[in-house]
């Protein structure tokens, strides 16, 4: 009878090895490995290449619309997601479990499917294109339909991380708010706000993630003009199927920089407030 | 000059919570809402502060239609059940929120509102606790800052509900005699909300016994201990209805609907 006790929960330590080495083998294989692959790839032939292939027009302009759609669609979804998490958390409403289901929906449909629903709605064929193109608006192949598909795709984003959070803290500060005299505006800016603000914040940082990702839905309204209405990964596909090896690889590397900046920022932020975090989820 | 509720009735969805209640509340007074769970009392209270509608009534407070009030201009102190502090901002901030929402031309200076949270924290005797956060504070504390953050407002009412539920006995026991000397202090007009007859009869000038919606007895504890106006309330307070010939018959209390004949039973061995 030699060795520490064991507790009851506690495995045996070669199950112990064996799980970690499982998860930490399929995250190389599978995450880690393409990671560096995109990497390695958009510097194979050297620095230079890969910032010539940058530099190039069609590829600054793809980055340019990319982050001009981010810029609209993230700060669209905050409103609509704080709106809507507010509307689903804090107030009883008929149909109000048909609406979670709503919010959902981008997550379950194919994106490719939304992007064909704005084609059939707002394209030359489509219900208003008619009218559309009496007024002479362009809304497919235009960045008006990106940034509208790009909304549908990342709409729960926001969502999601609020309804559970503002559920759980239910209305009783906002009611005390009140009842101490503030405003609706006070109430919703000093009470509310500060209460989700990292939640907030956190689906926010996922919701750009996604926005500068998309690839489905904006494939199918942007119509692919070069230099025009090709996003960032738009771009990469229109380069990988030109055989431009460097260059695909060069502009699918901004792209997983700025996802690994985010995750950066997402872990710097939990850190820096590790104890106002865990205070706004527990009284 | 007093608090009078007139027949003042609500229905949530198909519930019936209040079914016309009316009730006088004298200035100064300390008065407990008494009775078991769905029977009004809170419902009642959160209308006072303006939490709920009424559908149908009136509520004269000093002279002003209290129900035309929106909840944010009655000034009504009210401290929750789980106190809902503000869990982001710390003890002063919270206790300070009332005035500092106050529009420019109200709102006090800053060292004005500084020295008024220091009263306060004194008052409640949480001195030097103010930048403490809530959840570093213990059960009674919190409580304490709630009463604190109602205070700063210059309350015309205090309206508690239930102060007491969520502490353990120990404290309970001690919270209870410090509020009744802050009652004697102040002079508020104060109205709270218990299920607990022992901490009704013993705290309050004025109890009100409601049962399904409706007040059942008004009266002041040595009134209602002598005298039990029905079965219900004599059931409630575990005593036998009083009255001339009324022989003691122990399953007489037993068949009165109150949610707690279980208890009465029990009692009557």
């Amino acid at each position: 009878m030699t060795g520490r006790p064991r507790a009851a929960t506690e495995d045996h330590p070669l199950v112990k090895f064996a799980l970690c080495a499982i998860a930490i083998g399929f995250i190389a294989l599978f995450l880690v490995m393409p990671l560096a692959t995109v990497f390695s790839e958009a510097l194979a032939q050297g620095w230079r290449m890969a910032f010539d292939a940058l530099a190039e027009p069609d590829a600054l302009a793809a980055i340019r619309l990319t982050l001009i759609v981010a810029a609209i669609a993230v700060p669209c979804n905050m409103v609509f997601g704080l709106a809507a998490s507010w509307a689903i958390a804090k107030f009883d409403f008929r149909g109000k479990n048909l609406l979670i289901t709503l919010i959902d929906i981008p997550f379950s449909v194919s994106p490719v499917v939304a992007g064909l629903v704005y084609v059939l709605i707002f394209g030359l064929q489509g219900w208003l294109g008619q009218w559309l193109r009496d007024h002479d608006i362009k809304i497919v192949f235009a960045l008006p339909g990106i940034v509208l598909a790009t909304i549908f795709v990342t709409f729960p984003f926001v969502a999601r991380e609020l309804i559970p959070l503002m559920a759980d803290q239910g209305r009783d500060e906002e009611e005390a708010a009140v009842s101490l005299g503030a405003s609706g505006w006070s109430t919703f800016f000093r009470v509310t706000l500060p209460n989700v603000k990292w939640a907030l914040l956190y689906g926010v940082l996922l919701c750009n993630a996604r926005a500068m990702g998309e690839f489905g839905a904006v494939s199918v309204v942007s119509g692919h003009i070069r230099g025009l209405t090709n996003t960032m990964p738009l771009h990469v596909e229109v380069l990988y199927n030109d055989y431009q090896y460097v260059g695909a690889f060069a502009v699918a590397s901004v792209l997983a920089l700025l996802a690994l900046v985010t995750l950066a920022l997402k872990s710097l932020l939990e850190w820096q407030f590790a104890g106002e975090i865990a205070a706004s989820h527990h009284h | 000059m007093s608090l009078v509720i007139d027949s003042v009735a609500k229905k949530f969805e198909r519930f019936p919570a209040l079914k016309g209640v009316s009730l006088t509340v004298p200035k100064g007074c300390f008065m407990a809402l008494l009775g078991p769970s769905g029977s009004g009392k809170t419902t009642l209270l959160r209308i006072l502060g303006g939490l709920e509608f009424a559908d149908l009534g009136h509520i004269n407070f000093d002279g002003l239609d209290w129900l035309a009030l929106p909840a944010r201009e009655r000034r009504a102190g009210f401290v929750f059940q789980q106190y809902a502090l503000f869990r982001h901002m710390t003890v002063a901030r919270n206790i300070a929120f009332g005035l500092n929402i106050r529009p420019r031309r109200t709102r006090p200076s800053r060292a004005e509102i500084a020295r008024r949270v220091e009263e306060l924290l004194a008052l409640v005797q949480l001195d030097g606790l103010g930048k403490r956060y809530p959840s570093q504070l213990s059960g009674g504390q919190r409580q304490r800052v709630a009463l604190a953050r109602a205070l700063a407002i210059e309350p015309r009412m205090l309206l508690l509900d239930e102060p007491f539920g969520a502490l353990d006995a120990k404290v309970r026991k001690d919270l209870r005699h410090w509020l009744r000397g802050l009652h004697e202090r102040l002079g508020l007009t104060t109205i709270f909300v218990t299920h607990d007859q022992d901490e009704a009869l013993e705290l309050a000038d004025l109890v009100a016994v409601m049962n399904q919606g409706r007040i059942e007895q008004v009266a002041t504890p040595s009134e209602l201990r002598g005298a039990p106006a029905s079965p219900f309330v004599a059931d409630f307070l575990g005593q036998e209805p009083a009255g001339p010939g009324v022989v003691p018959l122990r399953t007489g209390s037993r068949s009165s609907p109150g949610p707690r004949g279980g208890e009465s039973s029990f009692q009557a061995r």
